[in-house]
């Protein structure tokens, strides 16, 4: 995959135009420190609040009447808190597999979208990181996961997929946080640089950690950051595959799957790219970033996302064949039952969204059309999420003793808690657009110099 | 069992301390207790923080269950069988279980009220005095007394007594789930009303048709230990009795048949008939369905002889009745598997409801007492019993509840609940027993003796003296044996050795029946209505309509289809002029043709929520059970009946193992046939548990199972399960430990029903211990898979991983930690109430094997076999559960796990359950399958 | 245009960063310390009481055995605490005209019990049963102290599960022999461990059973 995409990568076509390093800082820089800020910012911004303030209104209902405000019962215990958690670490995976491998892959084409994935990866991890909690019966007890010399003796267990859960996610936000961090700071000293009234001069700069950008701090940058990211690397594997070993371990029919791992993984590139692509789009053409965010990124992510994609594809048959294989009558049903159970429609509009989207997806023509992938990437956040709300709940509606089987649906605080978590990361993110440079300044005008020099004879 | 003389007085001293004791007894609702109380004069047989049993007697349908009740410093909280009292044999069945929450139901009437406003009770007898005054002018001509279906022996002395005071006074009886076509049947065949007395530990061949001698009336829990030990299965050399059953709608009886069969009521006779006539040779025309099963039935009796058994349900039609009884009188079975007793009810051919009207419509009535029953909402549509009763100058009503017959009369006296009060019953065979109170009325109430007291202007005498009155016959030292043991020893009524009379009269055929005809049938919990109020039975699911929180019409998938009518459809039914609404509820095992609709439903009881749609109103006189339909009409609105695991197919899954008896004898493997081989013992992850005292286990015979679901009621009082409302369990979130899930096999037209009760397996290798990420489910060193309620968080990923679904989760605060929580006295101070957020679950009544396991430290010594007893077990009438230490060779449990067709549930899954099941094995008659 | 930062502001932010890592790893350790503290767990808090009852009295100078009043304490879950006719079985005689007994007087005569303050208390989730530690050699003393010198009543032991547990895992050191159990201020002959062991031994007591958590939690 890796391989392909570096073959495009050297060609030209990643900074249209001929802009000078000034430009480009400008350009960049402009669209947090610029004074006016368009309308439909503001219009966003408040649309997505307001979401947010959704997310904070059913918590808080969650909180106060207790779990049993969703759309739960016994059997099918888990739901769409579970199935959100998912689905928001899926996202944020794309964020650390752009900055992370990509750059030591040296993938270039990833230098103008990896700041705002990577920011991406944090929102997306912090929020997948509330459900666990907010999903608990007594949540006030949440601390109690935490291996703490309290004078009630007992530790988590460490046999339990969740005890695993809990440090693969924090360790995740860690690294991702740092990571991010420390991409900012060049750009942050930018920004220092830039910055008008005294009050940015001095949060920028205490942010900029006195970055004056000699080479002596260049080198050691760029060994640190390389450190970090050869760090990041194992996690964009290691926490998916450990989320999904929460599935894996049990022995619910459907959960019970050695495929889980590298299928969640490839599903998490799958809804991240997806995710990046929904915002690079817009951003592109609401900041005139066209000649920065080029076609070529979008063309890129949209293989990527062909690559993973192809393998969730296969991994369905692969779940469904296994069922058929293992001779297991349960196991046979409950496949049966998620195609043609109680949860069919939600099964095949999945499969519509993403098995579906593949073929445009493979035609370049299509590729090159942001608004067309930009109607695509949705239709593929919405499939993945459908796909782990199928895998959470179909598989436990038909288990192991008929006399058991039931449904649910959710109710108004589920997808209260679903909007309203997509709000609250949208709200995050145009925040971040008008505080941070949502572009690596540095990484683009050292890229853009580069370029230079080959185009010169 | 303590209850000497001043065992009463002293129970008193300790009420008035309740509050005190349950501080003492750190009531495990999570208030802070922080104060301590103190008796002022300690009680002799009370220690604080040790539970002690009284033995007394509750009613059903009027006849006396004996019962120990379990109190804490003087609260009720558990109602046990007690083993000397033949109704019981140590067993208790759903209603008794729960008659415990009864007493503490904050939606009893709480004071005395007269015209609808609070009055004392002081005033109530200054009326009734001079009342009296005025009635002996006319030697009690317009005095009234309405009693419902009683037994008591005290009572019928006070009313003789009534009526030596008041010697013209009128005495009328209104038994809404009286069978006065039962009485014109034995009248007619045997010369006078009699009620039967079954023995099926003499019955070889039983035949019943619409009989449902397992799940009604006072011989039950008699009934049914007698029929599961004619039927129990050890090794591969045992004989069954056999059960054919035809039912127009399924009851438990028809569910254990070995053969059963749907028809509808009106079509029994025929089947009597053509039995008959094969029985005589003579030759028969028009069977009711393949002569095959009719040959195999005909011929079965004749070889059983007097050990055959015929039973005719009590509302089937008098001929059909008179059929049977016939049969029995032929084969020689009166007499030997069935007994005729007298008629145990107290005035049981007094007049009924209608005779009371026309009265009070000719102003032949100035004072009306009514003892209870709530008659005004029994009434059969006929009689406006209300409007009537606003006409009669003075009306009392004794009732627990503010219902409808405490609205429509002047007085209105709450009635103290059984375990408030003193009385006596008669059990199904004439035994008597006492009611003895286990503590002070909470609210005031009073007894029917109390209230009959000021009517006979003896105020000096308390319920006691009364009862001991009633009983002079028994010196101090055998009433005191009588109050210990729980049983009177009185000499019983003795036989009837009747003599049939009548000639042979052909039953009704079926020709004469209405194309459409409807059944009415008592609740199998709520009875006529009475224990309607009770939260926990409306939550019971029943054990075939798996119903809860209402009731339905029930008609078969054939009859639906007609009627063009789908579950959850609402329906209009019409009977004459008269018709009720109900959702639809498609009942595979109903016979074609025949709606059935269970009574009890309906009442307004105070503040009790209103569950489901009464029936009564659709009732004429002489025509309560079996009435023919005018017409169903779909209203278009929809109602889904709620029920709890309503999945009856075992999806040709190994759930259920089942085999005829004779096959089985034959080679035990039947069972196993092609099922999926069970995994290697040491085939796991994680190394074995080892158990160096005890390992715990259970086996459950679903062939003794009976469906009654008393375990569940026993459960849920031992263990202090909440109630969650018709709404949580809609969405799939009772609360019941223990369940009983019903399944079906065999053919589509003539399945088998199956019953498997479903506690928590306590898995050797158990998937929820391995899942929880705080301990809070953990593995014992006696095997149990124990539930530390104060360290759940709530993941639930223990339940996701549970194969058997048998965990529970407080989705919301179901249970009330307020101080002044009217149910804080009921809870068992011994098990944890649990809070929002917890997962909770069977755990074999571990607070019982920890009392157990201390005891036996205390004396130093193991625990016997024995010793510990689940409280599902405790209240079984068919023993189905057995329950003991698998490292104690000698136990009965190691035996039960050594019998050839026991079998765990999802073997394959290596779970390696401690609770195993018994196959059902079936004692089929080859030659009945066409 | 002037400089934003000072020539110290890079030590002054990396003292800060420093410092807050510093006082994080403080504030942990003070917490724990508080936790555990009697102070928290109001541990050695005399409790105010309708009537100022002295075991150092009533235990101490006049001997009272414990179970003179304590009476459930060998048979029962809970110990139990007097009757109001237990403590008028002396001062009806005794003290008649003490002001201070007036509650006492008062409660036998109006049928009142006397409120007292809980000084030992565990949550309702916590089961523990007096009279199996009692009987298997676990002294009064152990939990209560010596109230024998409490003029009035304190709790002696946090009664923290950690307490619970750390003699469910180990009890040898607590136990006695069962003569000894009421006593207060009672030392073995000899290594009190060795002693335990063997009344473990005697007694048939198993550590390893004592630390399932349904032994005090169902």
């Amino acid at each position: 995959m890796a391989s392909d995409i570096r073959a495009d990568g050297e060609a030209a076509g990643l900074i249209e135009g001929r802009p000078s390093y000034g430009d480009l800082s400008r350009e960049i820089a402009g669209v947090s420190l610029g004074t006016r800020r368009p309308r439909f910012f503001w219009l966003g911004f408040a649309f997505f609040f307001l979401l947010a303030l959704l997310f904070l209104f059913s918590v808080t209902w969650l909180l106060a009447i207790g779990i049993g405000t969703l759309g739960l019962n016994i059997p099918l215990a888990w739901g769409v808190p579970i199935t959100n958690t998912v689905w928001w670490i899926g996202i944020g995976h794309a964020g650390t597999l752009i900055s992370a491998i990509l750059l030591l892959l040296r993938q270039k084409w990833r230098n103008s979208i990896n700041r705002f994935a990577e920011a991406m990866t944090l929102f997306a991890a912090s929020i997948a990181g509330l459900f666990p909690i907010l999903h608990l019966g007594r949540p006030w007890f949440a601390y109690w996961l935490l291996p703490l010399p309290v004078t009630h003796m007992p530790w988590p267990q460490w046999r339990s997929p969740l005890t695993w859960d809990f440090f693969a996610i924090a360790t995740y936000l860690t690294v991702s946080l740092v990571f991010w961090y420390m991409g900012l700071i060049p750009d942050l000293a930018t920004f220092r640089d830039r910055a008008k009234s005294r009050g940015q001069q001095i949060v920028y700069g205490v942010l900029a950690l006195g970055w004056r950008g000699s080479v002596f701090h260049w080198a050691r940058y760029e060994e640190a950051y390389y450190l970090v990211a050869a760090l990041a690397t194992p996690l964009v594997v290691s926490v998916h595959s450990v989320i999904s070993l929460d599935f894996t371990v049990a022995i619910t029919p459907g959960y019970h799957s050695t495929i889980f791992p590298p299928y969640f993984v490839a599903g998490a590139l799958y809804s991240g790219f997806a995710m990046v692509l929904t915002i690079a789009v817009p951003l592109r053409s609401a900041f005139r970033l066209e000649n920065v965010i080029t076609e070529k990124h979008l063309d890129n992510g949209a293989k990527v996302m062909l690559a993973s994609g192809a393998i969730v594809a296969y991994a369905y048959v692969n779940e469904a064949f296994y069922a058929w294989y293992s001779g297991d009558e349960v196991h046979r049903y409950a496949m049966w039952a998620r195609a043609f159970g109680p949860y069919a429609p939600t099964f095949w509009v999945m499969i519509a969204a993403n098995i579906g989207s593949l073929v445009p997806l493979s035609f370049g023509a299509v590729r090159r059309r942001p608004w067309v992938l930009f109607a695509i990437a949705l239709v593929i956040n919405l499939g993945m999420w459908l796909e782990r709300y199928i895998i959470v709940v179909s598989s436990l509606a038909r288990d192991y003793l008929p006399s058991t089987w039931d449904t649910t649906t959710p109710t108004w605080t589920d997808y209260g808690l679903i909007f309203g978590s997509i709000g609250l990361f949208f709200a995050l993110m145009f925040l971040l657009v008008r505080l941070l440079p949502l572009i690596t300044i540095y990484e683009v005008a050292e890229l853009a110099h580069e370029e230079e020099a080959e185009a010169a004879p | 069992m303590s209850a000497t003389d001043d065992a009463g007085p002293n129970r008193r001293d300790v009420l008035k301390l309740m509050g005190a004791s349950l501080a003492l007894a750190g009531l495990t609702a999570c208030h802070p207790a922080r104060q301590i109380v103190p008796y002022v004069r300690q009680p002799e047989d009370v220690i604080p923080g040790r539970k002690s049993y009284y033995a007394t007697t509750l009613a059903i349908d009027g006849f006396g269950f004996g019962v120990l009740a379990e109190s804490h410093e003087g609260r009720p909280t558990k109602i046990e069988g007690n083993p000397h009292h033949p109704a019981s044999l140590g067993a208790a069945d759903a209603i008794l279980q729960a008659s415990v929450l009864g007493l503490y139901d904050p939606n009893r009437a709480q004071t005395p009220t007269r015209d609808g406003v609070p009055a004392g009770y002081d005033a109530f007898l200054a009326e009734v005095a001079t009342l009296r005054g005025s009635l002996a002018k006319d030697w009690g001509r317009s005095l009234a007394v309405l009693i419902g279906p009683e037994t008591s022996p005290t009572l019928a002395s006070q009313l003789a007594a009534l009526r030596a005071q008041f010697p013209e006074m009128q005495l009328y009886r209104h038994a809404p789930l009286a069978t006065p076509e039962a009485d014109a049947a034995s009248q007619a065949v045997f010369g006078r009303a009699s009620s039967p007395l079954y023995h099926f530990d003499r019955a070889k061949v039983i035949l019943s048709l619409d009989g449902d001698f397992l799940g009604e009336g006072g011989g039950k829990l008699a009934y049914a230990r007698q029929f599961a030990d004619a039927r129990r299965v050890t090794g591969t050399s045992s004989s069954m009795s056999r059960l054919y059953a035809f039912a127009s709608t399924p009851t438990l009886t028809s569910a254990k048949a070995d053969h059963s069969r749907r028809l509808r009521a009106s079509a029994m006779g025929t089947v009597l008939t053509a039995i008959a006539d094969r029985l005589d040779g003579r030759p028969t025309n028009s069977d009711p369905m393949e002569s095959k099963l009719l040959d195999a039935i005909a011929i079965d009796l004749r070889q059983a002889g007097p050990n055959a058994l015929v039973i005719a349900g009590s509302r089937l039609d008098t001929a059909t009745q008179a059929a049977a009884h016939r049969l029995n009188a032929r084969l020689g079975a009166v007499g030997h598997t069935i007994d005729l007793l007298p008629p145990l009810g107290i005035a049981s051919d007094a007049p009924d409801l209608h005779a009371l009207a026309d009265a009070i419509g000719a102003g032949k009535v100035d004072a009306l007492l009514i003892l209870g029953h709530d008659p005004v909402f029994t009434a059969p549509g006929d009689v406006d019993l209300a409007a009537a009763v606003k006409r009669v100058g003075f009306s009392a009503y004794w009732g627990p509840y503010a219902d409808g017959t405490a609205n429509a009369c002047r007085w209105h006296i709450p009635a103290a609940h059984a375990l408030e009060g003193w009385s006596d019953a008669l059990g199904f065979d004439g035994t008597p027993s006492i009611v003895q109170p286990l503590i002070e009325p909470l609210h005031g109430g009073r007894t029917m003796h109390d209230v009959l007291v000021a009517f006979l202007g003896e105020l000096d005498k308390n319920g006691r003296d009364l009862v001991r009155a009633r009983w002079s016959t028994l010196d101090d030292q055998s009433w005191a044996q009588a109050l210990k043991s729980g049983v009177i020893d009185a000499p019983k009524p003795t036989f009837l050795m009747p003599s049939v009379t009548a000639t042979n009269a052909t039953p009704t055929s079926p020709s004469s029946a209405p194309s459409l005809e409807l059944n009415l049938v008592p609740d199998l919990y709520f009875r006529d209505g009475a224990f309607a109020p009770n939260t926990w039975l409306a939550e019971l699911p029943r054990p075939l309509s798996r119903m809860v929180w209402g009731n339905a019409v029930e008609m078969s998938p054939a009859t639906a289809k007609r009627l063009m009518v789908d579950t959850g459809d609402v329906v209009e039914i019409t009977i004459g002029s008269r018709s009720i609404e109900l959702p639809v509820a498609i009942e595979p095992n109903q016979a074609d043709d025949t709606l059935t609709v269970p009574l009890g439903y309906g009442r307004l009881a105070g503040g009790a929520p209103v569950v489901g749609t009464s029936a009564y109103g659709l009732r004429k006189q002489n025509a309560a059970w079996q009435l023919p339909v005018t017409g169903v009409r779909k209203t278009g609105a929809r109602q889904k009946p709620i029920t709890i695991h309503g999945n009856f197919d075992t999806e040709g899954r190994d759930i259920i193992r089942t085999a005829a008896l004779a096959d089985f004898a034959k080679d035990p493997a039947v069972l196993a046939r092609n099922k999926q081989p069970e995994p290697a013992p040491d085939d796991r992850l994680f190394p074995a548990w080892d158990n160096p005292e005890e390992a715990w286990g259970m086996v459950i015979d679903t062939g003794s199972c009976i469906g009654c679901m008393a375990c569940v009621s026993a459960c849920q009082a031992e263990n202090n399960s909440p109630v969650v409302g018709p709404e949580q369990v809609a969405l799939g979130r009772e609360m019941h430990w223990l369940r009983v899930d019903r399944y079906e096999t065999g053919d589509a037209d003539a399945p088998q029903t199956h019953f498997q009760p479903v506690p928590c397996m306590q898995c050797e290798n158990a998937p929820c211990e391995e899942v929880c990420p705080v301990n809070a489910t953990v593995h014992t060193h006696d095997g149990l898979n124990a539930q530390v309620y104060n360290r759940c968080v709530g993941t639930r990923y223990c339940s996701q991983n549970c194969p058997y679904k048998v965990r529970r989760f407080n989705w919301l605060q179901y249970q009330d930690f307020s101080e002044d929580s009217p149910l804080s006295a009921l809870m068992n101070p011994n098990v944890t109430v649990r809070e929002r957020g917890v997962m909770e679950k069977c755990t074999y009544c571990v607070q019982r094997i920890s009392a157990a396991r201390i005891d036996a430290q205390d004396g130093n010594r193991p625990i016997r076999d024995g010793e510990v007893v689940t409280a599902c077990q405790q209240t079984c009438p068919t023993h189905a559960i057995t329950f003991g230490n698998l490292n104690d060779p000698r136990s009965a449990v190691r035996r039960a796990k050594a019998e050839p067709h026991n079998y765990v549930l999802l073997a394959e899954l290596n779970t390696r359950p401690r609770t195993s099941y018994l196959a059902d094995i079936r004692n089929s008659n080859g030659d009945a399958d066409g | 245009m002037p400089q934003v930062f000072g020539p110290r502001a890079n030590g002054l932010l990396l003292f800060i960063l420093v410092g807050l890592v510093f006082a994080g790893g403080v504030a942990a350790v003070v917490g724990i310390v508080v936790l555990r503290s009697d102070w928290n767990r109001a541990t050695f808090f005399a409790v105010a009481q309708p009537v100022p009852f002295s075991h150092a009295h009533h235990v101490g100078e006049l001997g009272l055995d414990c179970r003179y009043c304590h009476t459930g304490v060998e048979t029962s879950a809970s110990a139990g605490l007097p009757a109001t006719e237990v403590c008028m079985t002396c001062h009806s005689q005794l003290f008649t005209d003490q002001k201070m007994l007036e509650p006492v007087r008062e409660s036998f005569a109006s049928g009142i019990p006397i409120v007292w303050n809980r000084v030992n208390d565990v949550p309702d989730y916590v089961y523990f049963n007096h009279a199996v530690h009692v009987n298997h050699g676990v002294p009064c003393e152990a939990c209560h102290g010596r109230v024998d010198e409490m003029p009035l009543t304190w709790r002696q032991k946090p009664l923290t599960m950690e307490w619970c547990l750390s003699c469910h895992r180990d009890p040898a050191p607590n136990l006695r022999p069962l003569n000894a159990v009421f006593a207060m201020n009672w030392s073995p002959k000899g290594d009190p461990r060795q002693q335990g062991e063997a009344l473990i031994n005697l007694m048939h007591i198993d550590p390893k059973n004592l630390t399932d958590c349904y032994v005090c939690h169902r």
